[in-house]
This record gives C-alpha cells, structure tokens and sequence, in this order.
C-alpha cells in the first residue's frame, strides 16, 4: 500500500514529524515499511507562466517553437520548444535558468536552433508527476503568474510504501492507515467512513442479491449528464499516480480514488448498456462473459456474478464485463458498491487468476458498513468534477449479519504478554481499533450469518475450545472493518501491539531436562564428519529429477526407483520428479565442479529420498481441524505419502590422492567408494559386508552390494552399493573417466548398541605369515572369512598384505599373503600353538575356497 | 650393575691372589682407557671405547671380577682402587659423550635439514555444507536449553502444512506459500512450505511439555537467484507448557541471539501476521557487528545490517490457541509460542555470503573454506 503522507494527513491531525517517524511509528504498529519515496523536493525554480507569442521555427527535422513567456519578471522569458499542444496565452509551468527538475537535471540559459532558450516549458513527466506525458501540462487561465508551481501543485511529497499483511484489509486504504497513525501519535482521526450520507427515498437501479452466501449488502446509485470528455484534475491524477495506480478516465480515476481513500471496490456500470434489474449470484453452468481485458471467460459454478437480463455482466470483485464498461461516450453511470464473500472472492480471483485491486480488498475483507458511504462519496466526486447530476434513490439490498461478540477476561492480553496491562488500558486499546466494550458476558449469537469473512469465525464446539475463562470478563464486538478479530487471542495482539511490543520483559522459561540428540541424528552428524575427513566436500542439491536421469542411470523398466513422485507445477519440466536416489544431484554436481576447472572431486550428500509405494492411496485426505484427528485418519494421510528414507551418497574422480613433489597421487577408484561405504558403517558401529553384484548404474563387474545384520532380526539386509559408474553412464552426464559412487541408506544401519570393551593383552604378539594360492575369481572377502573362523579366538588380527597374480601362482590362479597376529590374554603363546593354530586357519580356507599354501 | 655383581660373587673367593690386581696393573688400563676415550673421533669410535674399556669383557671389569677372589683383607683396598679407575673411566666416558654429541649436532643435523615449507596436500580435504553445520550449531543452542530435535517428512500432507496451522484453504496467506503440489491435483500432499508441520506433529506425537526445535528443507516455488532459491532451509521452534508468555518467547530469542552472536546482542520485535501464531512478531537482530551504531547519523556504514542497525531474521509468536486445538491441547491449560528463521539467510548476514545460488551450485571452493563448522 502506498500512502502519500498529504492524502494521510487530510484525515489525521499529525504533528510536524517526519515522514520517516509516521514510518517508524507505523512499523511499530504492524504497518511494515517497505520505503519512503520522496517527491517534489528535488525542483526549484519552476513558476507559472503564459505564453504571450510563438514562432514557429522553420528547416528542422521536428516542428519547433519560439515562444515568449511572461513569467511574473519584468520582461518576458524567450524559450525554445519543442512541443506543440499549447497556444498563444495559455498559461503552462516554466523551468527558469537555474531551475532544478527531478532527478539533478539543471536548466541553464543556452543557445538553441539558433536561438536564446531562456528557460524551459514542462510537461507533467518533467515536473515528475507522470511517467510519461504527450505535451506540455496545461494549467487554469486564473493560475497566479509567476507563481511557484511546486507549491501550487502541492508537488512535495512523501510516499510511505507499507507492507499490509493479509489479516489488516481495513489498511489497504488511506483511511485505515490514518486510523493506525492516530493512535500511534495519540492526535483525532477524522473517520472519512463516518461522512454524513443524505436521506434518499427508493431505488436508484432495480436489485436484488439471488445468493446471500455470495453477498450480504449491495448499493447502486446513479448519476446522469456526466461529461465523458471531463478529465481527471491534475491533484486527482498525482495521488492515483503516487498510490501506485495509472490515470485511466475521470470516472474510472473517481472509483479508484474512493476505493485507496476508503478501502471500498467499486465497480462503474454504463447504465445505458444494462438490461432490466440487476442480480447478484452464482454462475450457472456454461455461463461465459468477455471481461475488459477482451477474454472470454468460462465461468465457475461457484463465481458470484453481477447479473442483468442480458446474462453476467460482472466478476464480482474481481472484474467487469465488456459490454457495461464505462467509453467515451458514456453520460450515465451506475456505480456499485458491495460486500462480497471474502472466501467467494479470493476463490474465484484464484481461479480465474485474475488479481485486482479490489480482488485483493474484497478477499482480506471489507468494512460492510462501507458502501453507502463510499458510493456517495464517488457520486459527489463524479458531479463536482465530471458536471454529473445526483439521481435521486439509493439501491440497497442486503442480507442479516449478527455482529462477532468475544468474551475474555480483562486480564488475558496480560496473560499472552507477560507483562501486566491495566483494565483501563485493555478496555482503552480495544476502544481506539474500533471495538465495543462492555463489562460482562454477553450472550450473543456468534458468526454464522453474513458472508463468509476471511478470520473464519469460529462456531458451537470449536469457539468453546477457544474460549477463555477467568474473573472480570469483557465483552467486545470488533467493527465492520476489523472482520480478523474472531478469537480472545486477536483481542490480546491489539492490546499487546498497540502498547508495544518493545515493552515486553524478556523472560528465559525453564524447559524441563531434555534428552539431547537422538542416535539418528548422532550418526547423520558423524556420518558427515567422517567423509568430510576423509576428503568429501558436501553439497546440498535440489531433490528434483527427470526422466532423463532415470534413463542416463541405466535403470530397468521394473526399477522401484523409476517409481517417483511427480509434481503439479515443478520449477522446470525436465525435472518433474522428487529424486528416489541421491546420484543424480551429485553426479550433475561433480560435472560442474569439473567444468569450472576441479578435476579432482569428491562429494556427498545426506538427504531424503522419495520412494511412494506402489498400492498408497493417491489422496492424503485433509482432516478437520476442530479437535485432534484421530489415529486412523492420521494414519490416512501417512499411508499416502511416500517413504522417505535417509541416504547418504558420494561421488569422486580425479586424483583422491594427489601427485605432488614427493611422486606420483592415486586415481580415485571403486575401492575408495566401498571404503567411504565401511567408513559410514564404522561410524554406525555396524559391520558391512561387501559381495560382488550388478546394479545399475555401477559397472557391471566393479560393483560392491553392501549389507548388514539387522541386530533386532538377525537377518541380512541391503543397504546400499558402491563402486565405478558403468561407462555409459559416465559418457552420458559427461563425467571423468572411472568415476566412482557409493549410495547407502542411512535409515537401514540400525545401531548393535554400546561398543563392547575389548580385552587387552600384555603378552607379546605372535606373527604368522601366509600366502595362498586360489582361483583368480574367488573373492578375497570369502577367503579371509575362513581364515578367520579357523584361527580360532587366538587371532588378534588379520591383514592381507599382498595379491600376487603371475607365473608362480599358476595360471588361472593369484596368491594372496596374508600376516596372521596370534595373542593370548593369559600367557605367552609358543610356537606349537600359534602354528597350530595357523595351519587351522589355512584348512578351513583350503576347504572353503580350494587354497593351496604356497611353498 | 657392577655393585649387585661383586656382591653376588662376594661369598666364593679364590684364595690365590691374581694378577690383575696389582695396582700398576689397574693404573695401565685405566691410562689406556682414558687414551681410548680422548682418541674417540665420533660417537661410533666412543662406543666401541666404552665396549673395550668399560664393557663387560674391559680389563677393569674383569679385575672387579676377581675382588672376591681376594682374602678379605685384601679386598677392600682392591675394591678402592679399582673403583677409582672406573669412576675416572666413566667420567672421561661422560664427557667425551657430551663433545661428541654437541659436535654431531653442530654438523650432521646440520646435513639432515629438510626445507619445511614443502606443501604436503597429499590427502584430499573435505568440508560439511555451511547450510548443514549452521542448522547443527541453531540446534545445538536449543539442546542446551532442553530442546529436543523433531524431525518431519518434507513431502507433507496439506493438512500438516497448512490446516492444521490454521491456513485455511482460501485463505490469502495460503497462497502466498508459492506450493509445489504433488501429483495429481487435490492430491493433499505438498513439499512443505515451512518446517512448521514439524511443529503439530511433536504436538501430536509427544507428551506434554513440548520443547522442540526443527531444522530442515522448505520448498517454495520461487526463480533461484541472489536471494530467493525455491529449495532453502529453516529452523523452528517450538515450546508448548503451562503459563508460557511473549515474554517467554523473547528472553528464548535475546538467549538464543546471545549464543549465537555474542554477549548483548538481543533481539526486537515487531508486530506481523501468521495464521499459525497469535499475536505474531517480527523478530530483528541487533547488528553483531555495529550493534546498532551505525543507523545513527554521521557513523560509519556497517556492510551487516546495511546501516540499519538491526537484522531482520525471522518470525515468531504465540502458538494459535486454533493449532493447539487441531492437535488435541487444550489452550485453557496450556499456551505455547513457535518462532522460525531462514538459514540461508543466516549463512548470508553471519558470513558475509552474497549470493545463494553459491550455496546451491555444491562448487567446492565455496563449500571447502567452511571446514567442519560453522
């Protein structure tokens, strides 16, 4: 909302402040300030003139004119200009030499077209009034000369651009704004909604309202022998101009005027374009109207129409019809003035996406007391400056509206604040927003007639759940104007805002002893530690995927991950799915890494994944909102969303470790992402085991399936895979060559418990070392679980230090050398034991996977 | 040990006298053990001097050997001469010790240097997203005021994201969300607009007092720019218990700006409008870094607060007595207040980051200067 501070003041007796303290005083209130744009203090020098002759110029491109202008000096000023809408003794506005016009630009004396131009004549752009303007502005023939312009015009101004949230419609006007800054600096407001409206007898227009769900009051009144050509005064069009709305005709000018001032839509009919009574209802099915924007509406069996005996002739509130528009020629007017369905209102404006001025008036609710005064408020205007006639009559239809009544006790706005309030102070801040008070509780009927308002007013159960209870209760009716204030908590912001928020103590609660981070969020944060420390870089990439990645990741028909969730309105086509796997984002991530000249990357990313199940329900029902839902119709609406299981993915390339002085780095390879895989289980304390598989999108031969034992069942259970990138997937996002990835589901390593203490011996160690021959495709995994179990629980450790493959392991074969660390707890092991023990191990490999010791 | 051999060999002596006891003997082998020593030129000769000449096998350990062979009388003549010799040996060892070494030290340390300014980035160096350590660091500042962390899905049901919070469908604030739908229409399910829903389901899912906080992904349908990205995170609170006030919530916030920014830093509130919460405000920060001085006219422009004085950083109030009702607490009992920041916002005054596309992109170089935390 944009409030020149002249049109403010007209309505409040504010003090000479500044406007940045009306600002500051407004923000304080809940007027938010988003600028102050200043106007007019910029020019100096600019009088009135009248221009005595002109000359036109001859042999230039454009017409130009040398004219000779009084200016109130004691000879005439001899300007150059290029303009041509001004006649010999017109009285226009001249910039003198030494003038200064908006934006810094000076006017000097200067020789042009080959003559002295001693000063300039203005158009309203000019003189900053308009964005643009064909000609010279013209000012009355009685306009004092010399005069300054500025002042005449009343020019200097400031403009306070405030953010109105939605519950506040009542200050998307002047009038509501003024309201706010009186009680914000303690000075009379004078209540333009309160102007005197004469007594009139009958209709002006024959109406009725056909719904009363869609419309609880409709006002017509008319005037005839308007002038189509009179226009709009130049005061007129700088406000409109400044309050952000573009000059269109005088009579369209007057309805926007009335509706920033008061806060009230209007709507402008030509009387001699409508057919018999007009009615306001709701659409019938394959109702259409071409609206002024030249479309051809489908309308909604929900849309409130304006109706005559010709069909729609209007959105309510939202816009007018074609046929019924005010033109050029149009001498008689009807202008309406109602109060909507704020819900009908912003129901339709969202489904005819059309959002007006008055639309957005109309939906955050409007003073219902408003449209007698409003309609008569424009029909002066539209006499006074359009040479109109008043006809006699007033058409008003309407529906009952009960008012709203809250019931608190004086105290609550202190109980919501923490901060004591005296009862006069309550009953006093109540009174200023507009509300009656009385003492007690008043029986009243609550809502439920009218229509429907945007604070929806709460009824039967759900206000007694509201209700506050206490001593000294107080009665309020909020006003016409105020329909947010429905519940005792909208009662204690009034108070508590109004007497300011700065005032509030600041109170530390004592929260009761919580139970710090969950083990789930534990390990996320170790998680992240750990690869990090071990070099990732996280990113954090947006979730959504196409089906081109689906495609590019080598994914199966039957995939589950090809079963995504897809979005209405996603931010870019191509990307319409909610990712079922983390690889995508960074994959994308790692290439523009690359791009921009990092070749040697490494990445992670812990996020969610989407998975919807195959048979949920594809509706999460929207439940009631007057008590707690139940289990079941919570569950409802759990069984239609999709899973969304914790992953954690990494991708590299490059070098993992880097050349340097000291020689040659180390690729990254499938082996570093299996090991950020055992490193995320490390930190889970949960044991990985690695088996080969083939998995898209990993290369079908370097490809790690990763499970675990789930320590509640006891069985084996995916987690993730890890390993290089399959070549083709490589090519298609364009990624270094032997890129690697690992993809774990955080949500399925269930944590065994507390680390259980190992048993430290002091006894010296045993070493024994041993290379085996197998057959080249027997995994390392198998041959050292062997090892393991036949070792016996004399094995301290085991670690494979060598794979040979070559001549001496025989073809087909390798050799792997393993180094067996033997220890007991209670004595020093001697060589028999330890070798016993060694050659068990070796036997249980030879039996399990055909090792031969190598001699 | 010399001394614990000579006594255990005390109680068998050889009754002959022998030789090397004579004291000429002894001041021969103590003369050619001190030439031995002063002949030493580097640490490897004193060695195998102290091995010749103080070893186990030395002339002077072997005639310690024989003290026991002596007739008592003898012995303890015998056992002062020779004690004398080793004491001056092992002296002369000592010391040549101390010059060898001093001199080694002055020349092959010397020879060993190493130039140690070589970089060693062998090992590849990773860091943890900003956007992640700072939600851990807000969080963290609530668990240590007895928080818990609560945590939701991010694809949500409508209800949670916006009836439950008394937005009501045609409501214009709900419009306002910029909300992505999931497939198809009246779907009721939404990415969440707010990591509020978090807040009515710690209120349907746990007992009563409520302390929670909620760090998370938010979606709205904005363009990504300098300043908007449609994908963002948020940190909300939430605190439900009996007798909660405004003036609660603000001595939660001034603490919580506190930890956050320093001692005296506080916050200010301004009247705002949320459905979820009655009354609303508007929370500023004081600037950490002008603390305010620079909105005074004629100081120093401050980068932070743009000279403004204070930071906008979020919003807050009162729990909506309507949201206590949908998740079954009764408001007559027990009053709550929420309040909730944008993160990406909070990376951008706290560290000077101005762009967020930076944050979204994952370029490395952006990502890596932030290390573990935050």
């Amino acid at each position: 909302m944009k409030v020149p501070l002249s049109w403010l003041r007209e309505y409040v007796d504010l003090p000479a402040v500044t406007a940045q303290e009306v600002a500051d005083k407004l923000t304080a209130a809940g007027l938010k300030l988003e600028s102050i744009t200043s106007h007019g203090y910029d020019i100096k020098n600019v009088v009135v003139g009248r221009v005595l002759a002109i000359e036109e110029l001859t042999g230039f491109k454009k017409p130009i004119r040398h004219c000779r202008v009084e200016v109130g000096e004691a000879a005439p000023r001899e300007i150059v200009c290029g303009a041509v809408n001004f006649a010999e003794g017109d009285v226009v506005p001249v910039a003198l030499p030494g003038a200064v016009l908006p934006g810094g630009f000076e006017i000097a004396s200067r020789k042009t077209y080959g003559r002295l131009s001693d000063g300039m004549i203005c158009s309203e752009a000019e003189l900053g009034i308009a964005d643009s303007s064909p000609g010279i502005l013209l000012l009355p023939q009685d306009t004092p000369i010399g005069a300054d312009v500025v002042e005449l015009l009343g020019l200097r101004d400031d403009v306070l651009e405030l953010e109105i949230t939605p519950d506040r419609g009542y200050a998307l006007s002047i009038r509501g704004v003024a309201r706010e800054a009186g009680i914000a600096f303690g000075v009379p407001f004078h209540d333009p909604g309160l102007a005197p409206v004469p007594e009139t007898e009958g209709p002006s227009w024959p109406a009725a309202i056909g719904d009363l769900t869609a419309c609880d009051r409709f006002v017509l009144r008319t005037v005839s022998g308007f002038d189509p050509a009179a226009e709009s005064p130049l005061w007129m069009r700088v406000r409109l101009a400044r309050a952000g709305m573009r000059p269109v005709s005088l009579a369209v000018d007057v309805t926007n005027y009335v509706m920033l001032e008061l806060g009230q839509p209007l709507h402008a009919f030509d009387r001699s374009r409508l057919a018999g009574e007009i009615v306001v209802r709701r659409a019938r099915s394959a109702e259409t109207l071409e609206t002024l924007d030249h479309v051809v509406r489908k309308l909604h069996e929900d849309d409130i129409l304006i109706t005559d005996d010709s069909g729609a002739i209007s959105i309510a509130g939202t816009m007018g019809g074609l046929h019924t528009e005010i033109s050029d020629a149009s001498t008689d007017i009807v202008i309406e003035a109602a109060h909507f369905s704020a819900t009908g209102i912003a129901r339709q404006s969202r489904r005819h996406n059309l959002v007006s001025e008055a639309s957005k008036r109309f939906e955050r609710g409007v003073d219902r007391e408003l449209p007698l005064v409003a309609s008569w408020r424009a029909v002066q205007l539209l006499v006074e400056l359009g040479g109109a006639t008043a006809d006699p009559g007033v058409t008003q239809v309407e529906g009952e509206a009960a008012p709203v009544t809250i019931t608190i006790p004086s105290g609550h706005p202190a109980r919501v604040a923490g901060l004591p309030y005296e009862r006069e102070t309550v009953v006093r801040r109540l009174e200023q927003v507009g509300c009656v008070v009385v003492d007690g509780a008043v029986e009243s009927a609550r809502g439920g007639q009218g229509v429907a308002a945007t604070g929806v007013v709460s009824s039967g159960e759900l206000a007694d759940k509201l209700a506050v209870h206490g001593d000294d209760l107080i009665t309020v009716t909020p006003p016409t104007w105020r329909p947010d204030l429905t519940d005792p908590n909208d009662l204690a912001e009034e108070v508590i805002r109004l007497e300011g928020y700065e005032r509030l103590p600041s109170v530390l609660p004592a929260a009761p002893a919580g139970a710090g981070l969950t083990e789930g969020q534990r390990l996320r944060r170790r998680v992240g530690r750990a690869l990090s420390g071990s070099g990732y870089v996280e990113i954090l990439s947006y979730p959504f995927i196409g089906a081109r990645d689906l495609d590019v990741l080598q994914l199966p028909e039957d995939d589950p991950r090809r079963r995504a969730t897809r979005l209405v309105n996603p931010l870019s086509e191509d990307e319409p799915f909610m990712r079922t796997t983390l690889l995508p984002g960074l994959l994308k991530t790692l290439v523009r890494n690359v791009g921009r000249g990092t070749t040697d990357v490494a990445l992670f990313e812990i996020g969610l994944v989407y998975r919807p199940e195959a048979d949920a329900p594809a509706t999460a029902p929207v439940l009631p909102v007057d008590r707690r839902p139940t289990g079941e119709e919570l569950a409802s609406i759990e069984v239609a969303l999709p899973r969304q299981p914790l992953r954690v993915a990494a991708v590299l390339a490059g070098e993992f470790e880097r050349s340097g002085w000291w020689g040659k780095g180390r690729q990254a390879s499938w082996a570093d992402a299996v090991e950020a895989a055992r490193a995320i289980a490390r930190e889970a304390g949960v044991e990985l085991t690695v088996r080969a598989d083939q998995h898209e999108p990993w290369h079908p031969g370097r490809c790690a399936e990763l499970s675990v034992v789930d320590p509640a069942t006891g069985e084996r259970v995916l987690v993730g895979h890890a390993g290089e990138l399959h070549p083709r997937v490589i090519e298609a996002y364009g990624l270094p060559p032997r890129t690697a990835a690992m993809e774990v589901e955080l949500s399925r390593l269930k944590s065994p418990g507390p680390v259980q203490t190992p048993a430290v011996s002091t006894y010296p160690v045993a070493t024994q070392d041993v290379a085996l021959i197998v057959p080249a495709q027997t995994p390392v995994a198998l041959v050292e679980e062997a090892l393991r179990e036949g070792a016996g629980e004399l094995l301290e450790s085991i670690r494979l230090f060598d794979v040979y493959t070559g001549e001496q392991a025989g073809e087909g074969n390798k050799s792997l050398a393993y180094s067996l660390r033997f220890r007991a707890l209670d004595r020093t092991l001697t060589v028999e034991e330890t070798t016993a023990a060694r050659d068990a191990a070796v036997a249980v490999a030879a039996t399990r996977t055909g090792a031969q010791l190598r001699s | 040990m010399p001394w614990i051999r000579s006594f255990l060999l005390s109680n068998t002596y050889d009754p002959v006298e022998v030789t090397p006891l004579h004291a000429d003997e002894i001041e021969r082998a103590q003369a050619d053990a001190l030439a031995a020593i002063a002949a030493a030129g580097d640490l490897e000769d004193l060695k195998q001097a102290r091995l010749a000449h103080a070893g186990d096998r030395s002339p002077i350990a072997l005639a310690n050997r024989e003290i026991g062979a002596l007739p008592p009388a003898a012995r303890a003549e015998a056992g002062k001469r020779i004690g004398a010799a080793r004491k001056a040996i092992g002296q002369a060892l000592a010391a040549r010790q101390a010059e060898l070494e001093a001199d080694r030290d002055a020349r092959v340390l010397v020879e060993e240097t190493v130039d140690v300014t070589l970089p060693w980035d062998r090992a590849p160096r990773g860091a943890r997203h900003p956007l992640t350590t700072l939600q851990e660091r807000v969080a963290d500042a609530f668990v240590a005021m007895g928080y818990e962390v609560a945590e939701g899905p991010e694809l949500e049901g409508e209800w949670f994201n916006f009836d439950a919070l008394n937005i009501a469908p045609d409501h214009p604030a709900r419009s306002d969300h910029d909300t992505f739908f999931v497939e198809s229409t009246d779907s009721g399910k939404v990415l969440r607009t707010q990591t509020s829903p978090v807040q009515v389901r710690a209120l349907l899912s746990r007992p009563l007092p409520v302390y929670v906080v909620s760090p998370g992904k938010t979606f709205r349908t904005d363009e990504l720019d300098a300043t908007h990205t449609p994908v963002f995170h948020q940190v909300e609170g939430l605190a439900v218990d009996k007798g909660l006030t405004m003036a609660h919530l603000k001595g939660t916030l001034d603490r919580f700006a506190e930890v956050m920014f320093g001692e005296g830093i506080r916050t200010r509130f301004r009247p705002n409008y949320f459905p979820f919460t009655e009354p609303s405000a508007e929370m500023d920060l004081l600037c950490f870094v002008c603390r305010g001085s620079s909105a005074v006219p004629g100081s120093p422009p401050c980068r932070t607060c743009k000279s403004e004085g204070w930071i906008e950083w979020g919003g807050c109030g009162m729990v909506n007595p309507r949201v206590l009702v949908s998740c079954g607490v009764d408001p007559a009992v027990y009053s709550g207040f929420a309040f909730g920041m944008g993160i990406e916002r909070t990376l951008m005054f706290r560290h000077n980051a101005e762009d967020m596309r930076d944050m979204v992109e994952g370029d490395v170089r952006f990502t890596l200067p932030f290390g573990m935390e935050v």
